[in-house]
This record gives C-alpha cells, structure tokens and sequence, in this order.
C-alpha cells in the first residue's frame, strides 16, 4: 500500500493541510469530514481559503470562529433550520474576514474551468445582480458567436489545492467510492488533490464489480485517505448517520457568546479523544 | 383557522399552481413548497417530476450538484421557489443580508442558486411567509437576484408572483409592477396595505383566496404527510400533530 493510504491519524491528515492553502469543501449534506475540520483547529490553522462547493455550513461555521480563515468564497454559509450561523454572523458584522459571495452553479462553473484546464466558463444568469458588481473575478463578455449584443458572464477556474470531505469507503489502493455524489468528483477532479475520510477502508478492490465503480474516484485524484468512523458528525451523512440534533442546538446556545464558543471548543474539539 | 390550517392552506394553493408544470425543483429548506410540489404529484399527477434538494430518497439527480443548473439552463425545469429577507416592489430579491455589503448585519446565508436560476427557470413564486414592510421593501439593498432585465439580457423566466402569509400578488413584466391577486382569509385590503413597504396594484374588490379544496385537504393530510415527514421532520410535526402513538413495549 502506498505511504500516503497508510494508517493514519486525523491528526497527521490534517498537518498536510499547509496554512493559507485553498480548501474545496462540500455542502453539509453532501459529506463533510467534520473529523479533519476538528483536527485543523486542533492544529491551529491559518487563513484557510475555503470554497464552498456550492455552499457551506457548520464547517465554515467552527473554522471561521476558531480564526482558521482568511477568506470565505461561497454562495452561502448556512446551518438550516438551526437559525443564523453566530460566528459567521459576527465575523461578518465585524468584517474580519475576506468575502467572495458567488452564487452556486459559478462556484460549479469555476471548479468545471480548472477540471477542463481552461481559464474560464461563461454561465448564463447573473447579469444585474450586486453579486456580480462586487466579486473580484468575474467578467462580462460579449458572446463571441452572436451578430446581436449578448453579454454573458465568464467565471475564473477555481483551482482549489484541496478537496476535503468525508466518504463511504476507500480501498487499499487509494480509490474512494462515492456514489452518485458527483460534485465531490468534480470537486477533486479540479483540485491539486482530493483528502477523504471514509467510514471504512474495503480490502478488495472497488473496481471489481462495474457497479462500484460507477462510482469511484479514482486514486489518480487522491493525496490523502484518513479512516474516520462518523466523520460527519454532528452533521447527517448521506450514506448513513442523521444529524445529531441535540448536539447542534447545544452549539448553537453555546455559540451565541464569545466565552460560550471558547468552551465549546475546550470540550469538543481540544478535548476530544483521538484515536491513535 | 389555526397556524397549522393556515400553513395547509397555503400548500394546497401553490399545490394548485404547480399543475401545469412537468418538472418542479424545491430547495431543502422550503417544506411549504416542498410539500405543495408533493401535494401535486400525488393528487394530479403532475408535476410528474419533483425534486427536493439535498434529500436523499426524493432526489432524482445522479449528475453532483451542477445537474439543477444545467437541467434549468436547458428549459427542464418548469418551477421552482425563491424567497429572500426582503423582496422590493420590482421583485427583486436579497438573500445577503440588510445594510451595506459586505459588512451586511445582519448577513443572511447568502445568494445561493438564486442569481442564476432566476433567469432560467420560467414559473418563479416568490414565497415568504412574514409578511411586513421588514421584508416587503421599497428597494432592497442588496439584489441577490433582480426581478427584470433589460432587453438584450438572455432571460427565460422570472417571477410569476408572491405569495405570503397575507395575500397572493401577480408580478407584470411589463409595468414592473406587483398586482394584488387574492387576499387570504383573515387578512384584508388595509392590513396588506399597511404591511407591504412597496406600491403594488389592486381593486378595491379584490377577492378572498378561496379556502383549500376539502378533497384535496384530505390528500395532504392523509397520504402526502408522510412523504413530507421524510423530508423535513419538524415542519411536518409542526402541522400534522401525531395522533396515534406506539404501543409501550412491556
């Protein structure tokens, strides 16, 4: 087995993270490897960039609290029905943090870009919105190939150095299958490489059969596998856990004073028990 | 009529605005929506296609989360909902966040798919339920997503109309303009009036919003509360009050 699939704890995954670098991550219902985000602020990170890939949640939440990031390029930060986000809300109040507000088939459309190895994408849409007038990147070009006035919008590749999220399965050769959840793919595909957690590691093969591997990404895309049982939680996984409800109203009571988060991260996060 | 017949009653009447459509999208976090869209496959057959966003069993897309985009950029999807913090008198629509960007406060979650299939999607009902001039404004002030375009702007949908906890408006393209629709029961002409911040269109006989077809009513309550359960639990335990409870085990 290679070096980089070998048992290793979340730990030491998450010390490949380098501070600064550019973090692809997924919404927080599409596997969010809440064990790696606890493990980056175990390890005190530093001005992360993330992307939501389209939007984020109680990942960019903890991260953005715990003062891991330096810039939020996403199309929203949203915790659901649990009400705003306290710590993205304050940030934001208090503008220590870089935004890049898109909207979601951009962020799509630029991870695409970088998957393709173009520059750009144009995307129909968007024109005479304020998210248009205040994002950094993006421009509006004629349609080359109209005769009348069309003016569309060319979004900037996303190249992320990482996608980061949690998975189902990997196997001994560093493939990891993931279903039909195919922005996790695209999201890897466009980022130097992909950093998964799975719920279990599978001896044989996942391209033994043709029905797994349907669903495969291939260990071409992958830098790092790290075995974390529940990797999502508290946050639902599509493939198994449900949200635990009780433990996100506890973080959001918590969370709504400075001193109540710092306690939070004492018990929850610096606290926790790693595996070995 | 109670919070929940109200709620009810707002599903049939989307439910009954959804029928022509063959494909309806609903965000995860719309249940009345969702629900609506439910309602209507189940009593008409049609829409034929509903998808909730970010459920699992009632998620028919195999393609990652770009396929909702691609799908409304191809004229495959018929409807879909928006809401946002504050809608204006031109149908715009701010998901950001009050005050100036970027130090919005408060900061909402942010635009989602919003200034995008706005464009694309023909049948967008804009749908919030409070009703107050916090959220109906004269100009928003951040536009997410705008309510019309200019001509040379590539535009294939828009907003077909507003409903709230209040009244159903008509949005026309043309004069830019709300008109009033219906007034739902336990409203009237001066409560719209004093809670809507923009100017709007209306006669002074404008009708009630008829009360939800029993038929119907009973379809929601009887067979399409369970799927709705399945994808958002706590609004569905909001309004379908569980009746008979297990059997303690002894």
């Amino acid at each position: 087995m290679p070096a980089e699939y070998s048992d290793l704890s979340i730990d030491d995954f998450a010390s490949a993270i380098p501070d600064g670098a550019k973090l692809a991550i997924p919404a927080d219902y599409a596997g969010v490897s809440m064990a790696a985000t606890r493990a980056l602020i175990r390890r005190k990170a530093k001005n992360l960039h993330l992307v939501g890939v389209p939007t984020s949640g109680l990942q960019a939440e903890l991260l953005i609290g715990a003062r891991c990031v330096a810039t939020l390029e996403s199309s929203a930060l949203t915790l659901g029905e649990y009400g705003p986000a306290p710590r993205f809300t304050k940030a934001v109040r208090e503008g220590t943090i870089r935004l890049i507000d898109a909207t979601c088939p951009a962020i799509h459309a630029g991870l695409q870009a970088s998957q393709k190895g173009i520059p750009f994408m144009p995307l129909r849409g968007i024109l005479g919105s304020d998210v248009l007038k205040h994002h950094p990147g993006w421009k509006v070009i004629q349609n080359p190939f109209s005769e009348s006035e069309d003016p569309i919008v060319a979004i900037p590749a996303i190249q992320p150095d990482i996608a980061l999220f949690h998975a189902p399965l990997a196997d001994r050769d560093g493939n990891v299958w993931l279903g039909r959840k195919r922005e996790l793919v695209n999201m890897s595909h466009a980022s130097k490489a992909a950093f998964v957690t799975v719920d279990e590691i599978r001896e044989t093969s996942l391209f033994e059969t043709e029905e797994m591997a349907a669903g495969v990404l291939p260990a071409l895309y992958v830098g790092k596998i790290c075995y974390a049982p529940n990797g999502s939680w508290p946050l639902p996984f599509w493939n198994g856990a449900k949200v635990d409800d009780a433990h996100i109203d506890e973080y959001m009571k918590m969370a709504a004073s400075d001193a109540g988060f710092k306690e939070y991260l004492e018990r929850y996060i610096f606290g926790e028990s790693v595996m070995a | 009529m109670t919070v929940a017949d109200e709620k009810k009653a707002l599903i049939c009447l989307i439910a009954g605005l959804l029928r022509d459509c063959n494909h309806v999208a609903v965000g995860a976090a719309s249940p009345i929506p969702g629900a609506a869209a439910l309602l209507a496959k189940a009593a008409w057959g049609s829409p034929r296609h509903v998808n909730i966003l970010g459920s699992v069993a009632n998620n028919f897309f195999t393609g990652g989360g770009g396929e909702l985009f691609d799908c409304a950029a191809q004229g495959r999807i018929d409807a879909f909902f928006l809401g946002g913090g504050q809608i204006d008198g031109e149908a715009n629509i701010n998901l950001m966040g009050r005050g100036p960007y970027p130090t919005s406060t408060p900061r909402w979650p942010g635009t989602f798919g919003s200034a995008y299939l706005y464009f694309l999607i023909p049948k967008v009902i804009l749908f919030r339920e409070e009703h107050t001039r916090r959220t109906l404004v004269e100009k928003v002030d951040f536009i997410s997503a705008p309510g019309v375009s200019d001509e040379k702007t590539y535009r294939k949908g828009g907003p077909y109309g507003l409903i709230t906890s209040k009244a159903f408006f008509r949005f026309n393209q043309e004069k830019r303009r709300f008109s009033l629709q219906s007034i739902h029961s336990g409203s009237s002409l001066e409560d719209i009036l004093d809670n809507t911040g923009f100017a709007f269109d209306y006669e002074e006989a404008t009708p009630v919003t008829p009360p939800p077809d029993p038929q119907l009513l009973k379809r929601l309550e009887m067979d399409v509360s369970r799927t709705v359960a399945e994808v958002y639990p706590n609004f569905s335990a909001s309004i379908f009050p569980v009746t008979s409870k297990p059997e303690p085990v002894k």
